[in-house]
């Protein structure tokens, strides 16, 4: 594995980070306290390119690679997770998965105003009776001619609100044995007839952030927004969690990195008994694990997002990097809160938000118990990756960088 | 339209200096950044060039440290970048500075206008701005917050200077030099497809003997450096809700004669 990123990657890196801090930090603890997004967010990173980073030029991206999404997210979400989150939907498990299993007219229709930014995109696999268990998902999709009706709810959709396109996953095929054979992928979009959406109040974290439902009743879908063979539902939807939980990992690794920041500012700061509580042994403790679980999750991303560059599978080493990352990013918001004494308990100090918003990422794109099973049964030999139909494309700078319009 | 930012990297202004007992300043690990008024006149002098359909070049005098600040422009969208390296640079002062800058500015194609930032951060000073428009023979208007014409054809300009107690508005002819404020604009981020650009280019450099000049002697001398006394200061909270705490605040600044 090589480890240097280089300038470009770390350039790219801080712009972004020159973006949160200027135009994000002074509002974001409102946003969070009001439960709101400013509307002008999404526009705004579309116009810096930041929702099409890692997609090729000739698609309208702006042709970094794997790593540089990686770096993007963990400034996103060193600032707040709702913005690592838009990377995770729009760009994990949408646009990738149509760069992945899109075909050409695809990718020129649907996937370019999404890397131009003048879209967004959102994914919904999980409904009210099934998440972990994806093959118990009950939305429709039946056959009419040249299109496909669908009906059925999915909830927990993040972005549900605002995003323009879904990649949504439903059943062509009632009757399939094994039951994940009957899933078909479409990309249904906000103003067809029939889809309607809302967001749910009240969530512990990324508050400042949409999350919700897209009900579809009698949505006429057509053909060419099916992405993938009917029967290739579950492959894409697995596929699209590779690219999401990379998004997750990275990102997750941001927050520990804020935690630790926050935590060195307060030792460095408050005292206690005649010195600045940085001296005292417990709580050097907890700033030494920060930093080790901030190293550790960072190089575990940084091992996917190669595997990713080369074009290798990287499930198992995504899975890894997503549960380790989210996991001791729950600890590290706990540490940060706790080395902040009663400050860390209000809203004055970020880390109780830091707190709320990483338990989420323990939850979606996989829960930690399904990651463990997963790591399990790849130790075990239990569970062996398939070569897929449509493979995630290498990082090939040529084809990322060439003028050539689309094909 | 040809316009000429002058740049140089400065040391990120979160970076903690220390000065040691010889007087070398370290800046521990910090990162060098552009000159952070600098940021105002790139944006400026990209800006006019993108308005007039110009060319904005940036410029660094000094070691290979400030080809960082050069890329920051690339990056940013100026056209083009030059750094100007020589031995015989270590230890000039200010009027060598601008002999090199004048120099420089008279080797470039047909240029228009000269944009400065406020001053630089790090040794936070601007005589060399005002000695490099007298060596050019060009008018220098500093504090300029607003250009409001830039007439390349008619050979003039119209700006707007902020002053402490108001606005100016002044009219020149060109080719000028100018400072400007932070007001000016909101400098933009580097884009995406910039930075791959700047971190791709390569940025020429060119010697003294390329400018065919010499050094003038140095007309002062930094002849030492110290780190300040340290200052000691006292906090205090004051107690009670809002209302009470600035009752109390006026009452003690009025004590202290502050009001
Ligand atoms: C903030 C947020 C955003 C989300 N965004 C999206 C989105 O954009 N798109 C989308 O499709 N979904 C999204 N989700 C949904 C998320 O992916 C699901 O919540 C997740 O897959 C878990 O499903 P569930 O909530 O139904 O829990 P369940 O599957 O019902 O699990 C409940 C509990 O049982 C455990 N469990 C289940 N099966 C097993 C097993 N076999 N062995 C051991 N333990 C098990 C789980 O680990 C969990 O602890 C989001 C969720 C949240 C909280």
């Amino acid at each position: 594995m090589v480890l240097e990123l280089g300038e470009e990657r770390l350039q790219a890196q801080r712009m972004v980070r020159e973006f949160v801090d200027r135009e994000v930090a002074p509002h974001i603890a409102e946003w969070d306290r009001e439960q709101r997004t400013d509307p002008i967010l999404l526009p705004r990173m579309g116009e810096l390119g930041i929702l099409g980073i890692c997609l090729p030029t000739r698609f309208g991206g702006q042709g970094y690679d794997y790593l540089t999404l990686g770096l993007v997210c963990e400034e996103l979400e060193r600032m707040d997770t709702s913005l690592r989150v838009i990377m995770s939907v729009h760009m994990g498990l949408n646009s990738l998965a149509l760069l992945q299993w899109g075909n050409d007219e695809q990718k020129r229709r649907l996937l370019k105003p999404q890397a131009l930014g003048e879209q967004v995109g959102a994914f919904c696999l999980t409904e009210p009776g099934a998440g972990s268990d994806v093959a118990a998902l009950r939305a429709t999709a039946r056959r009419d001619g040249d299109a496909y009706v669908l009906n059925g709810e999915k909830m927990w959709v993040s972005l549900a609100t605002r995003a323009d396109n879904f990649l949504v996953v439903a059943r062509h095929d009632t009757e399939a044995q094994p039951a994940h054979m009957g899933l078909s992928a479409f990309i249904v979009n906000r103003d067809m007839v029939g889809v309607t959406t809302g967001d749910i109040h009240g969530k512990l974290g990324i508050r400042a952030g949409s999350t919700g439902w897209v009900a579809m009743q009698d949505v006429l879908v057509p053909l060419r927004n099916r992405l993938g063979e009917e029967g290739e539902g579950f492959k894409i939807a697995m596929s699209a969690l590779d690219n999401g939980r990379y998004t997750v990992a990275s990102g997750a690794t941001g927050l520990i990195r804020a935690c630790l920041e926050a935590s060195l500012r307060y030792a460095r700061e408050r005292r206690s008994f005649g010195q600045p509580i940085g001296q005292h042994q417990l709580v050097k403790q907890k700033l030494a694990y920060m930093q080790q679980w901030y190293d550790c999750a960072r190089l575990l991303w940084l091992q996917a997002g190669w595997l990713k560059n080369r074009g290798q599978r990287n499930s198992r080493e995504t899975g890894l990097a997503k549960w380790y990352a989210t996991d001791h990013s729950v600890k590290a918001a706990l540490e940060a809160v706790q080395l902040h004494g009663a400050y860390g308990f209000s809203d004055e100090f970020p880390v109780e938000r830091y707190l709320r918003n990483s338990k989420g990422a323990t939850i979606y794109e996989g829960t930690s118990e399904i990651h463990q099973l997963m790591q399990a049964d790849y130790a075990l030999g239990l569970r062996k990756d398939r070569t897929l139909r449509c493979e995630l494309p290498a990082w090939d700078e040529d084809f990322w960088l060439g003028d050539d319009v689309a094909p | 339209m040809h316009v000429v930012t002058f740049t140089r990297s400065t040391p990120d202004t979160a970076a903690r200096l220390t000065v040691d007992a010889d007087g070398c300043v370290s800046q521990g690990d910090a990162a060098m950044v552009v000159n952070p008024w600098d940021e105002y006149s790139l944006e400026e002098s990209i800006a006019q060039a993108e308005d007039q359909g110009g060319t904005a070049t940036a410029v660094a005098i000094g070691p290979e440290v400030h080809e960082e600040a050069l890329r920051q422009a690339l990056a940013m969208g100026a056209n083009a970048a030059l750094r100007i390296d020589d031995p015989a640079l270590a230890g000039a002062d200010s009027i060598g500075w601008a002999t090199v800058a004048a120099a420089t500015v008279r080797r470039l194609d047909d240029v228009d206008l000269v944009i400065f930032g406020k001053e630089a951060v790090d040794v936070g000073s601007d005589q060399h701005q005002i000695q490099t428009a007298r060596l050019l023979g060009w008018p220098f208007i500093g504090a300029v917050s607003r250009i409001l014409e830039l007439e390349t054809g008619a050979g003039s300009m119209r700006v707007e200077r902020s002053l402490e107690h108001g606005k100016q508005v002044l009219t020149c002819r060109l080719p000028a030099v100018i400072s400007v404020l932070k007001d000016i604009n909101e400098p933009r981020y580097p884009s995406f497809m910039g930075i791959r650009r700047a971190s791709r280019a390569s940025i020429p450099v060119w010697s003294l003997a390329d400018l065919e000049i010499t050094l003038p002697q140095a007309l002062t001398m930094e002849m030492k450096l110290e780190e300040p006394p340290q200052r000691l200061a006292e906090a205090e909270l004051l107690p009670g809700t809002p209302a009470e705490q600035a009752a109390a605040l006026i009452a003690r600044l009025e004590k202290e004669q502050v009001l």
